[in-house]
Order: C-alpha cells, then sequence, then structure tokens
C-alpha cells in the first residue's frame, strides 16, 4: 500500500515534470535550442495566478464567496497566467532569440541562461523576495481502501491535465497545418522556407505554445506545493529539462514518459534509499540511460552527414 | 556531432547547477577565507589613550541579517527592534548614545561577508548579528579578526561562538535547543512516536537534529523515522511525510525554518495526516506567511523564550511599542532577542566603561571582559538572569507554546 502511495506522489510530481519537459522538447524540436528561461516563465505563471485570485477573493467576490465564483475566479486566474506566459514567451523569443538566429548555438545559451537571470531578479523587483504561501483551491483527497489509500485531488488533477495536453500536443503537430508546418521547420529550415512556410511565424508559435504549457505548469505546480518565490521555477526546470534529454529531446511522447519515469525514481529513491541520495541517483539513471541509448528513451537517432 | 556537444554541455551545466544548490546554505567556502584587504576598520584611526572609567560617546553598531528574502521576517524583526532599544536608550540622554547602520544579507553566506565590509566602511564599532546561522559562519571569522565585538541575537549554532572569544549569543545554542525539545516532548508527551524532518545541508537543521537524537537516545525515546530534504528538493515533502504516517509517527520534530514548515503543514494537511508538528524557533514567523492557510498551523508547539502575551511589564511596553511603530504587527522572539542584545551591548559598556574614541580593539577586549560578570534580565529570559560562560553561550531556561486561535498560548 505504501508503495501505490509512493508511485502516485512520483507521478503525480512527475506529470508537473512532464508538463514543464513538453516546453523543453518542442522549442528544442523546432528552434534547436535550449531555452533555459523556460522555469522562470512557469514561476511567472505562477505570481499571476496568484495575483489574479487574491485580487478577485479579496476585492471583486465579497466577504463570502461561493464555492463556484472561487472556482471561476482561478479558472479565469489560470487563463490569465496562460495569456500573460504566452505574451511573455512570444516577446522573449522575439526579443533576446531571433536576433541570434544565424549565430552559433552557444550564443543562444548563453542568452537563454541570461534571459532566465533576468526573469529571476525583475519578478525579485516586481514581487518581493517573500516567499508567498499559494492557496491551492482545488481541496480535499479522494480515499480509497477504507482510507488506507488517500490520493490529494490536486495530484489527480495533475495527472489528468498531463495527459489530456500530452494527446492534445500530439493531434496538434500530426493532424493541423501549423503543427505540419513545425515538423517541416523542425527537419530542415531552409527547405521549409522554400515550401512557402513563415519559420518566424512558425517559432513564435512555438514559444507561445510552450509558454501557454508553462502557465498552466506554474500554477499545478504551486497547487502541489505552495510556496511561490522567485527562484521557484529553476529546479524544477532544470529537472524537466533532464526529464526531456532522459525521455529523448525533441519528442513529446518522449517529455512525457521522461518526466514520470523521472518522478517515479524520485520517489522511489526517496522512499526506499535515502532521502539525502536522491537526486544522486536520479542524474546516475540518466547518466546510464544516455550511456546505452544517446538520444534518450524514446529519441530519433539521427546520424549527421560529414 | 554538433548537437550531441550542445546536449552534453547543457547537460553538464545541468549538473553542476543541481551540485550549487545542494550545496548553498551549507558552511560555504568563504568562512575560512583570511579577511582584510576590502574591510577597514575606520573606527581604529584614532589613537586617543585609554580613559578608563566612565562609558562615553556615541558608538555605532551595525545589524547584519535577512532584511529580504526566505527569511526576511527574522532581520527585519531584528532591525525594528534593535532600532525600538536604541531609541529607548538614546532618549535617556546618558552618556552612551548609539547610532545604528544595518545592511541586508538575504540568509545567504556569501552575502553576508559584502554585508559585513560594507558596514565595517562605515565605521561599525559593535556588530548585533548575525542574525541566522548560515551567514554567521561567514560573518564571525572576519569579526574576530578585526577585532569587532559582536553578540548575536538569533544565531543559535554552536560552531557561530566555538572559538570565538569575541563572541556573545542572546539565543540559546543548537545543542540546547535540541535536548531541551527533546526534554520537553519526553515530559509532556507520553510514548509519543517521533519522525523528524530535517534539511541536512544547513548547519542550523542538522545541528539541532543531532543533539535532538542524541537527548532522545538517552532518554530512551521512540524516533521511527527520519527524513532529510535541501535547498533544491525543498518544495515537495509528500515523500518524507507519506513514509513518517507509514512508519506510524504521531508527531513530526520540524527543526528547520518556516518557510519549508509551511509546505509541509500545507501537504499533510491535503494528505489527511495529523500528527503533531513540534518546531524550535525557526518556526518562529509560520503565522505571518503571506497567503498560508494559518488554521493548518494550530496546535504547533514551537520551543521560544519569548511570547508576545506575557503580562509582565516589560513585555507589554516593548510589544505595544512595536506594535504602533509597525503597523499593528506582533513581533517575535528574534525582536526580542534583537531588544535584549542592544541593552547587552548597553550594560556591557557601562561596566567596562569604554568610550566611543577607542580602537575597535580596546573596545572588544574590554567588553569580553566585562561580558564574564555581567548577568542581564531582558526579555527573552522570563525573569531570570541572563549569564555567559566563557564560550559565550546564554544560560536561560527555554519554555514552548502552542499555537492557538492564531497567537501563542502557554500550553
Amino acid at each position: 500500500m505504501e508503495f501505490l502511495l509512493y508511485l502516485i506522489n512520483g507521478i503525480s510530481m512527475g506529470s508537473i515534470y512532464a508538463i514543464i519537459a513538453l516546453g523543453y522538447t518542442m522549442v528544442y524540436g523546432i528552434a534547436k535550442m535550449l531555452n533555459f528561461a523556460h522555469g522562470d516563465v512557469i514561476m511567472v505563471g505562477g505570481y499571476v495566478s496568484f495575483y489574479a485570485t487574491t485580487y478577485a477573493t479579496g476585492q471583486l467576490l465579497g466577504d463570502n464567496p461561493s464555492e463556484t465564483a472561487v472556482g471561476v475566479a482561478t479558472l479565469v486566474s489560470v487563463l490569465l497566467a496562460m495569456i500573460v506566459c504566452t505574451v511573455l514567451g512570444v516577446i522573449i523569443e522575439g526579443l533576446a532569440y531571433r536576433p541570434l538566429r544565424q549565430a552559433g548555438s552557444l550564443a543562444v545559451l548563453i542568452t537563454a541562461i541570461g534571459v532566465s537571470y533576468f526573469l529571476q531578479n525583475a519578478a525579485q523587483l516586481l514581487f518581493g523576495a517573500n516567499p508567498k504561501n499559494f492557496t491551492s483551491v482545488i481541496g480535499g483527497q479522494l480515499s480509497l481502501f477504507d482510507g488506507q489509500l488517500r490520493i490529494s485531488n490536486v495530484a489527480l488533477l495533475t495527472v489528468v491535465a498531463c495527459v489530456v495536453i500530452m494527446i492534445g500536443l500530439t493531434l496538434f503537430t500530426g493532424r493541423s497545418k501549423m503543427g505540419k508546418a513545425m515538423r517541416a521547420c523542425s527537419e530542415d529550415k531552409g527547405a521549409a522556407q522554400l515550401m512557402g512556410i513563415n519559420v518566424n511565424r512558425t517559432i513564435s508559435l512555438t514559444f507561445a505554445i510552450g509558454s501557454a504549457l508553462a502557465a498552466i505548469a506554474g500554477v499545478l505546480l504551486c497547487s502541489y506545493s505552495p510556496v511561490l518565490q522567485p527562484t521557484t521555477g529553476s529546479m524544477p526546470g532544470i529537472k524537466a529539462f533532464t526529464a526531456a534529454v532522459f525521455g529523448g529531446i525533441g519528442s513529446i511522447p518522449g517529455a512525457m514518459l521522461g518526466g514520470i519515469l523521472l518522478g517515479i525514481i524520485e520517489a522511489l529513491a526517496q522512499a526506499y534509499i535515502s532521502t539525502q541520495l536522491s537526486n544522486a541517483i536520479l542524474f546516475a539513471v540518466l547518466i546510464v540511460v544516455l550511456l546505452v541509448k544517446p538520444s534518450g528513451l524514446l529519441g530519433k537517432y539521427v546520424p549527421e552527414k560529414v | 556531432m554538433k548537437k550531441s556537444r550542445i546536449l552534453s554541455l547543457a547537460l553538464a551545466g545541468a549538473l553542476s547547477f543541481s551540485m550549487l544548490a545542494g550545496c548553498g546554505g551549507g558552511e560555504g567556502g568563504t568562512a575560512n577565507t583570511p579577511s582584510g584587504n576590502s574591510s577597514t576598520p575606520a573606527g581604529s584611526e584614532e589613537t586617543t589613550p585609554v580613559s578608563g572609567g566612565s562609558a562615553s560617546g556615541t558608538f555605532k553598531l551595525g545589524v547584519i541579517g535577512p532584511l529580504t528574502g526566505g527569511a526576511a521576517i527574522y532581520g527585519t524583526n531584528v532591525l525594528n527592534a534593535a532600532q525600538i532599544a536604541v531609541d529607548e536608550i538614546n532618549e535617556l540622554g546618558g552618556a552612551v548614545q548609539f547610532e545604528l547602520i544595518s545592511a541586508d544579507d538575504v540568509h545567504d553566506p556569501e552575502t553576508s561577508v559584502n554585508a559585513y565590509n560594507n558596514l565595517m566602511d562605515q565605521g561599525m564599532q559593535i556588530l548585533v548579528g548575525t542574525v541566522t546561522s548560515g551567514p554567521a559562519l561567514s560573518v564571525v571569522p572576519l569579526a574576530y579578526e578585526d577585532r569587532v565585538f559582536t553578540v548575536t541575537p538569533s544565531a543559535s549554532g554552536d560552531d557561530v561562538i566555538e572559538g570565538n572569544d569575541n563572541v556573545f549569543q542572546v539565543c540559546f545554542t543548537d545543542s540546547n535547543q535540541g535536548s531541551r525539545s527533546a526534554q520537553y516532548i519526553d515530559e509532556h508527551f507520553e510514548d509519543v512516536k517521533i519522525a523528524i524532518i530535517y534539511k541536512n545541508d544547513d548547519p542550523y537543521s542538522q545541528g539541532i537534529r543531532d543533539n535532538f537524537a542524541a537527548e532522545a537516545e538517552t532518554r530512551g525515546m521512540e524516533i521511527v523515522y527520519e527524513g532529510t530534504f535541501n535547498e533544491s528538493t525543498q518544495t515537495d515533502f509528500n515523500n518524507q511525510l507519506t513514509s513518517a504516517q507509514s512508519a506510524g509517527a504521531d508527531m513530526i520534530f520540524l527543526p528547520i525554518y518556516y518557510t519549508p514548515a509551511s509546505v509541509i503543514l500545507t501537504q499533510a494537511n491535503a494528505m489527511g495526516y495529523e500528527p503533531t508538528f513540534f518546531g524550535v524557533d525557526g518556526m518562529d514567523g509560520i503565522l505571518t506567511v503571506p497567503g498560508f492557510d494559518t488554521t493548518l498551523a494550530e496546535g504547533v508547539y514551537l520551543l521560544t523564550p519569548f511570547s508576545a502575551d506575557a503580562e509582565d511589564e516589560a513585555t507589554q511596553n516593548f510589544v505595544s511599542e512595536y506594535k504602533s511603530r509597525h503597523n499593528d504587527e506582533i513581533p517575535n522572539q528574534f525582536a526580542a532577542d534583537a531588544y535584549d542584545a542592544v541593552y547587552i551591548v548597553y550594560e556591557a559598556i557601562q561596566a567596562a566603561g569604554v568610550t566611543a574614541d577607542m580602537s575597535n580593539e580596546e573596545i572588544c577586549d574590554a567588553l569580553i571582559a566585562a561580558m564574564g560578570d555581567l548577568s542581564v534580565v531582558g526579555l527573552t529570559s522570563a525573569g531570570s538572569e541572563m549569564t555567559w560562560d566563557d564560550n559565550g553561550a546564554v544560560s536561560k531556561d527555554p519554555t514552548a507554546v502552542v499555537i492557538e486561535g492564531g497567537t501563542y498560548v502557554t500550553p
């Protein structure tokens, strides 16, 4: 029974990693760059949602708001966070990354790290360094087997959201016209342009989708672990990046698989081996996987012509 | 080729990031670096002969603490309370006057060194700080070398005073907190099964846990589970809580600061797990986290020498002055520690008869000599007298409070 509990903890934390990893993997797959600022977009999403719900419950809804009103306010706050993050993602791409489209990948990587620090420090300036406690509106837990197995509703919602997002993204890239354009850009930017695909617009769209996902991940992360501060996104961001590499960067099901496996390994390592060594074990597993399968679990091995 | 090189570079980056995060808050490499180059003690330039006898002059007191960041509530409480004590002393109009200067260390060892150097540049003569133990371990060796007399309100680490004759504590040391917590639990809770969750990259948390565990063992208390976390994993405690619950723990001892503690309380509640939580001075501040549902903290015990609802006149005066200055905010034990720290410095200056134009070294040596015989009754000593041993550790009795109805109540 305990094993099940650990497994559920792992899957729900892993689902959050997976949603974040989807953002990394899409941007890498299409723009061939690592957007290290992704973790900090998550943090921005968390703050937007926090302030929106605080404002709604404090100013708009009066003293004793009904549960539906609070629910609607939360939903609106999530939408608002998605809009703000989408705009932010597109602005970051346009200002920081687009001018470097022809530059070496190292320059883009360093710029991404710079953007990450910029966002953290801007958040510290705007919102203050004091941690905020994000009150999750999704309370309660599901009780199974006479209360022996309790799963918090937040965890359930996280898993469901992750699956829905993954299916949606797979359909989008597989079926829609824009999705096809994305895949074309991912294979060969030059050829895609010759076929009449607007490469810059496609990359912007990728960033927009990735950032909207980051907003959802931010709200879920903060509902699951309620302390919100300017560095909130950085560690989950790094872990999610690891998950993306683990599952095969560039692959959407890979990001999902990598994220969930990462969460499970972390939870089981904490439970049965040592809470102190869990991170070390996590990265050791990653190294072993990359030694055996250098392109990650579901990544495609693309030989490069010399 | 190119692609995999970028990937390995980025992975190496990720690894080293997480390593860094894992080491943050530890003792840090800066602790043992010799000081000097950047710090220039301004007070030492004057060479007035030692006048002995009556104390006089305006002394520059420096406060270093986390004024922003995760432990900000401690730093701001210390600074506000120190200011109240300084204003009271200055209002007396005696020969000894104080000027308060302060710097923010964000509860970070490296920033604290910059804060210290900054204050030394402004001519600090006596240090009231640092507020937390991690930064103190970096600052104290510098203060020792520069001969700056130091009274820390709340840096409770045993290493903070160990081997530094110039450093004195107002709070009890970690060993005292750890063993007293074990003693209190043993005397007030029968046959309790205890789980400990502590932060193993923080000397403060690790120190209290070690002493708690040692005392618990000699008393034959039952510790059923121990879980750790660190700077990079302090957002998710579901696995530790699941382990504690399945080990049958009905009390969780939390020798940690209130920010991760608020996560633990929230996540335990989401799981439907309701043990008794027992914290130490780091738990102080749990009721002030913005957005935190304070009903979750009901029934939480914490070891503290100060409770703002105490009836004695000194406490009442201090609390009402603090509330009138700071929007009805209720001061915590850190504020009380800092208030006492300033008065301890004041008493020591009078006992030693030092003057403000003496060099830092002369002031420091004279005050160290005076501390041996000093006894001060303060807000944090519950009527008893605080005295100090040669190490700089204070002797006074700790008590515990429980959170009921959103305030601290003596159980």
